[in-house]
């Protein structure tokens, strides 16, 4: 698969604030990503890592400043923007009632793609594919949920934690597939708290 | 490669909310055991006076019918909060009033239609005439969709609290309140030999009113939730 993304994508806060409860994690927060980079939050716990990648995903909304995706502010484009996006947050979003096959597929049908056998296979859970979710360890439900990843192409992967749980080769693996689809015109902003290993990586410290 | 389509999204949330309740069948049935039992219990309790029986019985069976959906409220969106998929939901690119609509459907058919299937037998058992289980079965048919989607607005405002299920009652049940008083008059008024139809107009009426409106507010509700 040849896929290039548009090279004049952007993402961009102003002034961002985040409030939780009446703790105010972060102000005046300003950040832009390019095609290409990987953007990667820093932070203690509770420095707000996971509240700001929500608000870059729309899913809470900023209490002040602006998201933009292209230059035109998130909600005023939530569609657009939802077809742009990748998100895999703490949970992992798979049905644990349903196999890995059955997850994908309700993925696919949702928001468009497919593939689901080849990404099942590159994320190296194809032997467990027809197990409900519930049985498989919590390594192999992120690998699972991970393979989100592949079934449609989108620019921005918004990544919390994409790490956790997974051993040795699935890190590794994982930081083969960000490098991918970095060189491909792709962004990432993500959390991690041990280092990914691209050279366009670029850091941004919360709580400091 | 597929594109995204609003039609196919729908039926496969319809498909999937169905094939995971079929899979845990015994919750499944929860809410119907209970509807039996609470019904079966009255004329044990009370009198078992065919004529006491059938004076009492529209009222019982709605209330049973109304504290069954109750009971499986909680569970509408819980699941999907706690496993990440509702904020999958409320990510992708169709509009999530429409999205709820297929939920509330799934949990429709799921608690709500198999009530109005048994409630004819339970009524026969208290002793109401044919024409009253008729308008019984008619009355649940129209009025159980009003639970499932009142309920839902319940169930979206506290999916995020811990020990929701005492606030989602209190919360939903003065809503229940006059789909209560019509569609038990309506069976009332069969009993007794009255036409119903005015009683199930109006709770058809209402069916559509919160069946247009509730996917709004569930949407909205569900937004708050996940932020």
């Amino acid at each position: 698969m040849a896929i290039r993304y548009d090279s004049h994508n952007t993402l961009r806060a102003e002034k961002l604030a985040c409030l939780r409860g009446d703790l105010l994690l972060f102000d005046e927060l300003n950040l832009q990503v390019g095609a290409g980079e990987l953007l990667q939050i820093e932070g203690p716990n509770g420095s707000g890592k996971t509240s700001l990648l929500r608000m870059l995903a729309g899913l809470s909304l900023p209490e002040d400043g602006e998201i933009y995706w292209n230059d035109v502010p998130i909600r005023r484009q939530r569609a657009e923007y939802a077809l742009a996006l990748h998100y895999v947050g703490h949970q992992t979003g798979l049905k644990s009632g349903l196999t890995g096959t059955e997850n994908l597929r309700f993925v696919v049908d949702f928001m468009g793609g497919g593939g689901i056998g080849v990404a099942l296979e590159t994320m190296g859970v194809a032997a467990h594919a027809e197990q409900p979710a519930y049985t498989l360890s919590a390594g192999q439900q992120r690998r699972t949920a991970l393979a989100r990843l592949l079934l449609r192409p989108a620019p921005l992967w918004i990544l919390d934690e994409p790490f956790t749980a997974l051993d040795h080769t699935g890190v590794e693996l994982m930081t083969e597939l960000i490098k991918r689809h970095l060189d491909r015109g792709g962004m990432v902003v993500m959390t991690s708290h041990q280092p990914v290993e691209v050279p366009q990586r670029r850091r941004l410290k919360l709580g400091t | 490669m597929n594109q995204p389509s609003l039609l196919r999204a729908i039926l496969a949330l319809l498909r999937r909310d169905l094939l995971l309740a079929f899979r845990a069948r015994s919750e499944l049935l929860n809410p119907l055991i209970f509807f039996a039992l609470v019904v079966s219990l009255f004329p044990l309790a009370t009198s078992p006076e065919p004529g006491v029986l059938r004076l009492l019985a529209p009222g019982i069976i709605w209330v049973a019918a109304l504290l069954a959906t109750l009971l499986s409220l909680d569970q509408l969106f819980r699941s999907d909060h706690d496993d990440g998929s509702l904020e999958q939901l409320v990510l992708s690119p169709h509009p999530l009033p429409l999205l709820v609509l297929a939920k509330i459907f799934a949990h429709w058919l799921v608690t709500g239609l198999p009530l109005v299937l048994v409630a004819p037998l339970l009524g026969a058992m208290l002793n109401l005439p044919a024409p009253a289980l008729l308008t019984l079965a008619s009355g649940l048919l129209l009025g159980t969709p009003i639970l499932s989607a009142i309920g839902a607005i319940g169930a979206a405002l506290t999916v995020r609290l811990r020990r929701g299920g005492m606030l989602l009652s209190l919360l939903i049940l003065p809503l229940y309140v006059p789909v209560l008083v019509f569609a038990a008059a309506a069976v009332e008024a069969s009993a007794a030999g009255l036409p119903a139809r005015g009683q199930l107009y109006l709770i058809a009426s209402l069916m559509l009113f919160s069946l247009s409106f509730a996917p709004m507010a569930i949407a909205a509700a569900l937004r708050v939730s996940v932020d």
